[in-house]
């Protein structure tokens, strides 16, 4: 209990508050490189009036669902998300996102970071037994990051993406609960089944 | 092998346009009343059953307990304050019907809940809370593998005294050792 | 005896929870993990002042009912937030409900204010909505508030074994009781 669960060595994962933060997220998302790496439906802007709606209404407490948003430690700037989506409880397994909305914060190891934090979260706090994601094959920044973090290949639907006149796939990727322990040194008092 | 079925009863879903008039009909036995529910004893009307029924979300899951002979609603059973990152819930059962009381029937569909508690929903604790006093009850829990684990000092007043609430819980390695004795 | 106040101490004071005023405040304690932690077995993830006010809308709908009573804890001095201090799940047949408090910022700790606010509350729940039994709910790693609360006269009660997983251990939840007889008013 003698580290701070919500903080990396980079990042520490917060609430999203939907009035301070609707502004910034809607800047991120006129980036159409930061939305293509993200979402698989044409890219659209938002208003910050719509996102801050969306926020609070998500907000209320829908228990499938874990959305925080990522901070820089250095000076508190909110440089991205990351969501815990469709957690099922009773088998122990969820879907993870992770979008880095400020350009100036990818490719540095910031989106690695909040990852390893927030599976940390996921098998420490939230006792689940496997993460799983999807990402589109043209990311490879993005997919890199998810092997450094522990994910592992499972499979890919091919040719799932047009995009820019090419075919492009979605892959699949997850770590189970066993394999992050090993990797991060973790095992030695785990005492559950 | 059906996960919801036993050897005396089956869990079922609970039909409150069926069911409502038979739970109605347990309320006006207030000693039943007084081993089932918290809440002061009162004798409820069907349309109140039913209203409550339907109110039921579905994260609670509470089955009917149905004689596998004839089919008959003898009792309810479910599961409650499901804490889902621990894996932990609450059980309650009740026993409506007075003539299947001391009978295997509750034990019996204690066995299935139990089953489906740690087979289904991957619980690794059930816990469960019975009234000083209630010792059939008691014995049942404990056939069933149930540990005590405490006791609430005087938490229920009723005739003029006051009665003790005893918890007790099962961890999921234990159900499980019990199940390869069997 | 009737003239003793029950809402204000000597360095804090008991006052109604204040949404509005203190949601920003709440999100930040929220975002630390220990205190969550130690608070209870919930799951401990950070809340937006929004999430705030939507506890406390739910937390007031029991109060309305009158089956809860919610105080927020301020320091008398500048009437800053410190915590919050709850009596709920009251059963007025049987006379008996559960209580909790916690007190938010670390530094806040250990300086008394959690020990008058449980008298403080001890002596509503007593003297006041005249309880007969005060149920405490924690965790065994919680040995702070076990002791803290044993001081005030409660005894534990229940140990629900390894009800609660975190960081890969497993713990007891403890739950601790009061009976009225047995509550040492000056403690």
């Amino acid at each position: 209990m003698s580290y701070d669960l919500f903080t990396g060595n980079l990042v520490r994962l917060a609430a999203l508050n939907a009035e301070l933060d609707a502004e910034a997220i809607a800047r991120w998302d006129v980036d159409s490189e930061y939305m293509r790496q993200l979402d698989s439906g044409p890219h659209l802007p938002n208003r910050a009036k719509k996102i801050r709606e969306a926020i609070e209404k998500m907000q209320s407490e829908d228990p499938k669902t874990i959305e925080l948003c990522v901070r820089s430690l250095v000076d508190d700037r909110l440089i991205g998300f990351v969501a815990f989506d469709e957690i099922n409880w009773q088998h122990g397994d969820t879907f993870v996102a992770i979008g880095i909305g400020d350009s100036d914060y990818r490719g540095n190891g910031y989106g690695t970071d909040a990852m390893r934090v927030m599976l940390r979260f996921g098998f420490m706090e939230l006792n689940l037994k496997r993460i799983q994601l999807d990402a589109f094959s043209y990311n490879e920044r993005a997919i890199k990051s998810y092997l450094k973090a522990g994910f592992v290949m499972e499979g890919r639907q091919r040719g799932m993406l047009l995009r820019n006149g090419q075919r492009w796939d979605f892959v699949y990727m997850s770590v189970l609960r066993d394999e992050w322990l090993a990797l991060n040194n973790e095992q030695r008092h785990w005492s559950e089944s | 092998m059906d996960v919801l079925t036993g050897n005396l009863t089956r869990l079922a879903a609970v039909n409150p346009d069926t069911d409502a008039e038979i739970i109605a009909r347990w309320s006006r036995d207030s000693q039943f009343w007084r081993l089932a529910h918290t809440e002061p004893a009162w004798p409820v009307a069907p349309a109140y059953v039913k209203r409550k029924l339907d109110e039921d979300p579905i994260e609670r899951p509470r089955f009917a307990i149905r004689t596998l002979t004839d089919d008959r609603l003898i009792g309810l059973i479910g599961l409650y304050t499901i804490f889902q990152a621990q894996r932990e819930a609450f059980m309650g059962i009740q026993i409506g019907e007075r003539e299947f009381w001391g009978k295997g029937y509750g034990t019996d569909a204690l066995r299935v809940l139990l089953r489906y508690a740690f087979d289904e929903l991957n619980l690794l604790r059930v816990s469960l809370s019975v009234l000083e006093g209630n010792e059939r009850a008691a014995r049942s829990y404990e056939k069933c593998g149930f540990c005590l684990e405490g006791r609430e000092r005087h938490a229920w007043a009723y005739d003029g005294r006051r009665w003790d609430e005893i918890y007790m819980g099962l961890l999921r390695e234990e159900w499980q050792a019990l199940g390869k004795e069997d | 005896m009737l003239t003793e106040q029950l809402f204000e101490g000597k360095t804090i004071r008991l006052a109604p929870p204040d949404a509005e005023r203190d949601a920003e405040t709440i999100s930040k304690w929220s975002h630390d993990p220990e205190y969550l932690r130690l608070l209870s077995a919930d799951i401990a993830k950070p809340l937006s002042p929004f999430q705030v006010k939507k506890q406390y809308e739910e937390w007031e709908k029991d109060a309305e009912k009158h089956n809860a009573f919610n105080f927020a804890i301020r320091l008398k001095e500048d009437d800053r937030l410190l915590g919050f201090a709850r009596l709920y799940r009251i059963e007025w047949t049987h006379a008996t409900g559960s209580l909790q408090i916690g007190i938010g910022d670390r530094n806040d700790r250990g300086k008394g204010y959690g020990t008058e606010a449980l008298r403080m509350l001890l002596r509503y729940a007593f003297d006041e909505l005249n309880l007969y039994r005060l149920a405490a709910p924690t965790v065994e790693y919680n040995t702070g508030a076990i002791r803290f609360l044993e001081r005030a006269g409660f005894v534990v009660e229940v140990r629900r074994r390894q009800a609660v997983q975190r960081d890969g251990r497993r713990w007891d939840a403890v739950m601790l009781g009061l009976l009225r007889d047995e509550w040492k008013r000056e403690a």
